[in-house]
């Protein structure tokens, strides 16, 4: 699958693109008229992947983590109990496990056969995630993959790589970084991107809001 | 089936090149496409194993070709024909005929939120104990089918160590064919990157796959 096409397309296939909108339009129009979706279904469902649900919701899963010790250790146990205390969890994310970096380990999520992603704690996977370069790379290059996003880990940190292949869906919890001693949660969770909770990035200290 | 969608270790696509700030749609047709893939998965006519599998029975030109809500579409057009909800000529010319499929149910406004809410879980009731225990190592059965399968191929034919054990998880191999649900252990097993990859692998590297039992054989 082409990545990053939609550029491509707006400057140079105009015709594809609107054909393309024709196509979703008409299928839209006939499930709509043959009362096999309810329009106000449809809004809520853009609603709630566009502006509801999205990697803050992760971080804030990393954040409490990183400063409740008692919750990091249910995390551990049973992802799926964890996050529905924080009222997380449902389509695309019914079995949640979370995968602690240490010193030692570092984690690296990837679905190469689709696009499997935790939806119900970072949202809708970002489009390199969904597309053949990251599928087909992480499994056989992970620090190879790793470095494509500008981050190099040492190399005594082993690297562990979670294919997604089953309704199992991983998030990463990744270290709690020198120099944010006694922040807040919420502070802390402003540097929880989403790529970190993926592997390909790792939270900064500098990104802090 | 071993199709273009089957991706891990596959070379040639270059770098992975990350959007900055990527939006969470790309135009207002890929949010038409998800919201209508959630609504009509939700009239109960098929698996998600079984859309994954017209997803990946696409030709492979068109599927390395296409972008993901692309696939999307395609797939959906496929199953809403198979089940009998659309014709082939309604896609086509966009009118609707007066025959029309009754669905199981059809998924409201006000019941999104908890739907999704809800999702859809796939552990089952097991039958029989796990057959294999943490530790154990595990070897990948070799199988080519022309059905669909969750075994990558990288992983076929290779030793490995049971990690964790998932739960008992509905099985995909055969529910996406529309035979009736049933449900298997489900284990994470995890592989030395050398014992998939050979002698050039990142030797500091492991990936693990979640594997049904049906997939494994003791090493």
């Amino acid at each position: 699958m082409s990545g990053h096409h939609h550029h491509d397309h707006d400057h140079h296939h105009d015709n594809h693109f609107t054909a393309i909108e024709a196509r979703v339009k008409a299928l839209e129009t006939l499930m709509v008229q043959k009362g096999y979706v309810d329009p106000a279904a449809l809004d809520a469902i853009i609603d709630t992947y566009e502006t509801k649900i999205g990697p803050r919701d992760g971080a804030r899963i990393v954040a409490k983590a990183w400063t409740d010790p008692a919750f990091a250790k249910r995390l551990k146990a049973d992802g799926t109990a964890a996050a529905a205390e924080l009222g997380y969890g449902g389509r695309g994310g019914e079995h949640i496990v979370a995968c602690f970096n240490t010193p030692e380990q570092h984690n690296l999520i990837v679905c190469t056969l689709c696009s499997c992603y935790p939806w119900p704690i970072l949202g809708l996977p970002p489009v390199w995630y969904k597309s053949p370069p990251y599928r087909a790379k992480a499994v056989i290059d992970p620090r190879g993959t790793i470095a494509d996003f500008g981050v190099t880990l040492p190399e005594s940190q082993r690297i562990r790589v979670w294919d997604s292949t089953a309704e199992t869906r991983f998030i990463v919890i990744p270290m709690r970084p020198a120099g944010t001693e006694g922040w807040s949660e919420e502070k802390l969770a402003s540097i929880v991107t989403r790529d970190s909770m993926i592997g390909t990035g790792l939270p900064k200290v500098e990104d802090a809001a | 089936m071993n199709s273009a969608h089957d991706l891990g270790g596959q070379m040639g696509f270059g770098p992975v090149v990350p959007e900055p700030n990527e939006p969470v749609f790309h135009g207002d047709w890929e949010k038409r496409v998800l919201a209508i893939n959630v609504a009509a998965g939700a009239m109960g006519a098929w698996t998600i194993d079984e859309i994954r599998h017209a997803r990946e029975s696409l030709p492979p030109a068109q599927y390395l070709s296409s972008t993901y809500y692309e696939i999307w579409l395609a797939a959906l057009d496929k199953v809403l024909v198979k089940h009998g909800f659309l014709s082939a000529d309604e896609l086509a010319t966009g009118k609707p005929a007066p025959e029309r499929r009754e669905p199981k149910r059809v998924l409201r406004g006000e019941e999104v939120a908890g739907v999704l809410r809800r999702g859809f879980p796939y552990e089952r009731e097991a039958e029989a104990p796990a057959r294999f225990a943490v530790g154990d190592k595990v070897r990948t059965i070799v199988m080519h089918p022309q059905h669909h399968t969750r075994l990558p191929r990288y992983a076929r034919g290779k030793t490995g160590m049971v990690e964790r054990i998932t739960g008992c998880h509905v099985f995909p191999d055969t529910g996406a064919q529309g035979q009736p649900e049933t449900a298997q252990w489900l284990y994470t097993v995890v592989f030395d990157g050398r014992e998939l990859w050979g002698r050039d692998a990142d030797p500091t590297s492991t990936v693990s796959i979640e594997a049904w039992e049906s997939y494994l054989e003791p090493a």
